[in-house]
């Protein structure tokens, strides 16, 4: 974990997570700022719109815009939810702001329930990392204490509940329509879109989710304003960015940069290559994010527009490294697996398509290829792409398509060898994990 | 309104609309299974995307919001792909087994995969194999050939208004099941067989029986509620193999309660009386239809001649075609007598004579899901007529505000706003006070001839209902089986008509059975001076002419019934079925056709005249009941008995179009009543769904669900403890000289002081009246 950066700046491991050192780093200071000055709603909506902050979840959709879809002058409840559902292979981000600073969070998301009128929160919190529930809930109750969150927050008018929740640990969870329906007590699947839940959100209310690393940068935007955190990173992709670098690097963990700064530069801060090999490809976002192979990743910046210019998706920001020791085929089967075994069963193409994916990959690997396979793979995830109620089914495709194509010559030599292109012994080299001959 | 472009067509449409709507009124079809008109949208199966311009990929018709201006492909290269592509991932799971599938032949998925799959497969992997579920006696599942649809969920979820089913677990492991240890009990699970589109959910009577191309359809009307469901009832060589709903949306809409769907089982009973019989020196002979019709003619004659005419009487059952009731009253009538009546399980006749028309809704059914307000008195809605308690559980949730008046809160799967719970002797005093009640909400004076009976001081309770009903724009007021049944049904009319009044809604009679009300209008009741249903078995007749009905289970007072009818010297009964008790009581057998064996006419609760043609050949020696109504007539040699067809009988019968003859209020009835307190238990009775009627009685499947194994007698906790008996406990039951020993168990949905007895069960048949005073002691 690094110390630099905004959200993570000055935090030291967990002995700092308390509400007194987060006032000492300046913390609350934004809430009460906005609270003795009257800032007007509009106001702050305006300063997201100015910070360019994009949505940290994944989709990367601007903050200011979402919070301006929430109907102002709606009689009745609005809520708000905070996404913490951290599930997708390789992103570990949000645990650590919740772990190591969960003030942030509170703090921002009662600041957007100052802008948008909510009365009360739900932060969702991913059921296999319990000990974050626990750690937030006790966040909560210090914020309870010191009259910063319920009634009457500091002896304004402004009242905000806020309420931790965990869920069991499903993926799916992590979609907000699903997460929504979980909160509700119901099992885990998304909904239709339209209604989108600006409109039609949480028990049928209004309701507005962000990521908990969106939330976490809202204190920041308003004390530094729009325009200094936009000018932290580069246009159109402003301020910082956790990434959670894991994979074959010296040193995993989270890094907390500025948008725009080049892959190579996060790479040396994670520790460079471990054992100094060579880097074969990356996913630069997510495990649902496209593959990228090695040399095109060393010419990209860590920002949405680099990022999606050369074919992927910046996503959630979890930077999974792979080295030449790596079997991409294994590597596929491991993410088909994983899709396969998260889908939530509601739409056909994603229950039926996963198992399919996986069963054809699981089968490459295994040396039971077929010559037809790869052209199977490539027309299944087509009938699944764009055809499911949520992403999971892009998901899901996405690293089969990309995968076979940036590293389609390993799956033909599966499949004609029935055996990979890596020897055993050197994926056990770079792995540490025993790899079947 | 939007205007709309599918597949080149303009189309305008209301707001609101999907494109599946839209598609519909065009007449475009989309290909679907997860969609239904009457369910929630799931937009899960994507077998329905259709290609959206601007759309960057296709989007499903069931759920996408029409915007103005939409243009919209069903049929172009991009929807096609992604229909191809949704069925390819359908059927990669599905197993091939459509010649053993009873779907087969009806099956939406095998249909629509000859239009989008593919001839062959190209998944190579190992199919899935999903374990069945006991669903219960009427559903047959073969899960692995479940598509995830959930129709079945929904409609359990918001149609049968309980979620009896649910999908477990995620992805591919995904199944649809009950709860654990549960099966289906709804009354009106049938429906999902129909929902489901592939073979997972099949009927199990049906199973196996025939395939579905070899049967034919034919329309017909359920004999059971006073509904009258359209049903399609499909038949291979003369044997009926199963019932299905006919859409009727201002009816059944698509769908069919058990009881109309299952009891056709009962149609091919070992009970079926397929041949005339006659009592010879006490022992029952097989006979020709000549010797027995004779025997019948000449008892009759014989008995009016020593006895007159007024010693013989007609009792029908409801369940009775409006043609049979006609020539059964008439040919009484013709005999000299004017002692004809079809309201068995009635016990107060006292409105009669004062009737402005036959007892009906008071509205058409259609109507039910307009109203704000609604006033329930005495009924087992739910049980007794399934498919009325579904449009209001759907009212409901558009707002209708339900009050009820129960002497037994079952549950009706809906918000009941307010309920009294009170012993049927109550009634009228809580009624009183509803009356006195809204009468000071609206500011309008109490009818004349109930002014003195109103109290001053009214209930919470009542005044809530009262409060209720006069915030109403469109109210009803509606009186159940349990009312209508009532020794004090007479002055639960006068009040209940009286709140319709002061609310300024439609008071409406729900009705026992499928002919209620086309009894009255069929005159198949005492007219002239005659003797009423009750009347006639406390003034034994020395003949009756006994139209299916059965004395120990069909009567107000079985035990009076039987006494009555074993005593007689003559008794004619024209039964489908044969019973010991018919055997104890009748002289002489005729064997007569049930619905599906003859044309005939039910007139529903809102009046609606509607007749059905044989869709079976006779079974035996079996004639239709108005045919040996008619020759009876001839051999009598009366006048009016040439009919040639039940078309000439209900023309006579019933007048064409309108139905004027229907109507609900009392005339010029004073108010009597005089608060009895009660000593001991009061009965409450209800018909147990699947005991209603001797058809359904013989529906061994439906025998098999948890509504048949309802208990016989139940209690709240308090009168169980005044009994001095723990739940579960064996009882004595004792009204006149009738002993019942039945279990007893708790229930505290039961008024206090009140016991609930089931009627219609051959535990209660040695039982007296269904309502009044019964003695309960512990074994």
């Amino acid at each position: 974990m690094s110390a630099s950066g905004l959200i993570l700046a000055g935090v030291d491991g967990d002995r700092t997570w308390g509400l007194q050192d987060y006032v000492a780093r300046g913390g609350y200071s934004a809430l009460r700022k906005i609270i003795s000055e009257k800032i007007p709603p509009e106001t702050i909506i305006a300063e997201l719109k100015a910070s360019s902050l994009r949505g940290r979840g994944g989709a990367g959709f601007p903050t200011g815009l979402k919070w301006s879809f929430m109907p102002r002058s709606f009689p009745g409840a609005k809520y708000l939810a905070c996404n913490s559902d951290e599930g997708e292979p390789g992103t570990f981000k949000d645990r650590d702001i919740l772990r190591y600073n969960p003030h942030t969070v509170i703090e921002g998301m009662t600041i957007a329930a100052y802008a948008m009128g909510c009365e009360r929160g739900y932060n969702y919190i991913h059921g296999e990392i319990f000990e974050v529930y626990e750690r937030f809930e006790a966040a909560l109750a210090e914020a309870r204490a010191a009259g910063l969150l319920g009634q009457k927050i500091l002896g304004s008018e402004f009242s905000f509940e806020l309420f931790a929740h965990h869920g069991y640990g499903a993926y799916i969870c992590g979609e907000e329509t699903a997460l929504l329906e979980s909160i509700e007590g119901k099992k885990g699947q998304p909904r239709f879109k339209p209604p989108f839940p600006a409109s039609y959100g949480l028990y049928g209310k209004p309701t507005t989710i962000n990521n908990t690393e969106t939330f976490a940068s809202v204190p920041f935007i308003i004390n530094m304003g729009g325009e200094g955190f936009l000018n932290l990173g580069k246009p159109n992709n402003g301020g910082t960015k956790l990434f959670s670098v894991s994979g074959h690097v010296n040193r995993p963990g989270n890094y907390e940069i500025a948008m725009g700064t080049p892959f190579a530069e996060l790479l040396e801060m994670a520790g460079g290559m471990r054992g100094g090999r060579k880097l074969k490809a990356v996913i630069p976002g997510g495990s649902s994010a496209p593959v990228l192979s090695g040399s095109v990743m060393m010419d990209c910046t860590m920002d949405y527009d680099s990022i999606s210019k050369a074919g992927s998706m910046l996503g959630s920001g979890a930077v999974i490294v792979m080295d030449e020791t790596t079997c991409m085929v294994k590597a596929l089967e491991r993410l088909s697996y994983f899709y396969f075994e998260e889908s939530c069963g509601q739409c056909t193409p994603c229950r039926e398509g996963t198992g399919w994916l996986y069963r054809v990959v699981h089968r490459i690997e295994n040396g039971l290829g077929r010559k037809e396979d790869l052209d199977l793979l490539n027309s299944v995830t087509g009938n699944i792409m764009g055809r499911t109620i949520c992403a999971l089914g892009d998901a899901a495709s996405m690293p089969v398509q990309s995968f076979i194509k940036h590293f389609g010559s390993e799956f033909e030599y599966h499949i004609e060898n029935k055996k990979c292109l890596v020897p055993p012994e050197v994926q056990y080299e770079g792995s540490q994990i025993y790899v079947r001959p | 309104m939007l205007e709309i472009e599918i597949d080149g067509k303009q189309v305008t449409v209301e707001d609101g609309s999907t494109i599946m709507d839209a598609a519909t009124k065009i007449g475009a079809f989309v290909p679907h299974f997860c969609y239904h008109k009457k369910l929630s949208i799931a937009a899960s199966c994507r077998m329905c995307l259709v290609q959206v311009e601007k759309a960057p990929k296709p989007l499903p018709a069931c759920a996408t919001p029409v915007t103005n201006g939409m243009k919209v492909w069903t049929r172009s290269e991009q929807a096609v792909k992604a229909q191809k592509g949704v069925m390819e991932f359908l059927l990669i799971n599905h197993p091939l087994d459509c010649p053993i599938c009873d779907q087969g032949g009806e099956c939406q998925l095998q249909d629509l995969a000859v239009g989008y799959g593919g001839s062959q497969s190209r998944y190579e992997e190992e199919k899935r194999v999903v374990l069945n579920k006991n669903l219960g006696p009427l559903v047959a599942t073969d899960m692995t050939r479940c598509i995830n649809c959930t129709r079945c969920v929904r409609f359990t979820t918001e149609i049968a208004g309980e979620m009896e089913l649910g999908q477990a677990f995620r992805g591919e492991h995904a199944e649809i099941m009950p709860f654990v240890e549960k099966t289906v009990d709804s009354e009106l699970s049938g429906n999902i067989i129909d929902l489901c589109p592939v073979g997972a959910l099949t009927s199990k009577p049906f199973r196996f029986a025939a395939r579905t191309w070899e049967l034919a359809r034919r329309k017909s009307v359920s004999p059971h509620d006073s509904l009258g469901s359209n049903l399609i009832v499909q038949v291979k060589h003369d044997v009926v193999k199963r019932v299905l709903p006919l859409e009727n949306e201002d009816i059944n809409e698509c769908w069919l309660s058990d009881k109309d769907r299952f009891s056709y089982e009962g149609l091919n009973s070992d009970d079926r009386l397929t041949v005339p019989m006659l009592k010879q020196d006490g022992v029952w002979k097989e006979t020709d239809w000549q010797t027995a019709l004779e025997f019948a003619a000449n008892g009759l004659r014989k008995t009016a001649k020593q006895n007159g005419p007024d010693s013989i009487g007609a009792l029908a059952s409801p369940h009775t075609s409006v043609e049979e009731l006609y020539l059964l009253q008439k040919f009484t009538r013709a005999i000299g007598s004017d002692s004809v009546d079809f309201r068995l399980r009635q016990s107060d006749f006292r409105a009669d004579g004062f009737r402005e028309g036959a007892p009906w809704l008071g509205m058409p059914i259609n109507e039910v899901s307009g109203l704000d307000r609604l006033f329930v008195i005495g009924s087992f809605l739910r049980k007794d007529t399934p498919l009325l308690a579904q449009r209001v559980r759907q009212a409901a949730k558009r707002g209708l505000h339900v009050s009820a008046l129960n002497a037994s809160a079952e549950e009706w799967l809906l918000p009941v706003r307010n309920r009294v719970l009170a012993a049927p002797s109550v009634f009228v005093p809580v009624l009183l006070q509803v009356v006195g009640a809204l009468a000071a909400e609206k500011g309008v004076a109490v009818a004349e001839h109930l002014a003195a009976a109103v109290p001053s001081a009214v209930s919470e309770e009542a005044r809530a209902i009262a409060q209720s009903l006069a915030s109403g724009r469109k109210v009803a007021v509606w009186l159940g089986n349990l009312a209508v049944q009532s020794e004090y049904a007479t002055e639960i009319h006068q009040l209940a008509e009286e709140i319709a009044r002061l609310a300024e809604g439609a008071f409406g009679i729900i009705g026992e059975a499928a002919n209620s009300v086309g009894g009255y209008l069929a005159k198949a009741i005492p007219l002239v001076g005659g003797l009423n249903a009750r009347q006639m078995l406390e003034q034994p007749r020395k003949a009756y002419l006994l139209l299916n009905a059965e004395p120990d289970l069909d009567f107000a007072n079985p035990a009076l019934a039987q006494a009555a009818l074993g005593a007689a010297p003559l008794v004619i009964s024209l039964s489908a079925f044969k019973s010991p008790a018919l055997f104890a009581a009748a002289d002489v057998l005729l064997p007569i056709a049930p619905f599906t064996e003859t044309s005939g006419t039910f007139v529903n609760c809102e009046g609606r005249a509607q007749n059905f043609n044989a869709v079976a050949r006779p079974v035996g020696e079996t004639r239709p009941g108005w045919k040996v109504l008619r020759v009876l007539g001839n051999l009598l040699e009366f006048e009016g008995f040439e009919q040639n067809d039940s078309d000439a009988v209900a023309k006579e019968a019933l007048a064409d179009g309108d139905r004027p003859d229907l109507g609900n209020r009392l005339f010029g009835l004073e108010f009597k009543f005089a608060d009895q307190a009660f000593t001991g238990f009061e009965r409450v009775s209800d018909v147990p769904i699947y005991a209603a009627d001797p058809l359904v009685r013989r529906a061994p499947s439906l025998q098999k669900t948890r509504d048949a194994k309802a208990p016989i007698a139940r209690a709240n906790a308090a009168t169980l403890a005044a009994i001095g008996v723990e739940s579960g406990a064996r009882v004595r039951l004792k009204q006149g000289e009738g002993v019942a020993e039945v279990q007893i168990v708790v229930d505290d949905t039961v008024a206090a002081n009140c016991v609930r007895v089931a009627a219609a069960t051959a535990a209660t048949a040695v039982l007296g009246a269904m309502c009044g005073e019964i003695s309960v002691e512990r074994v």
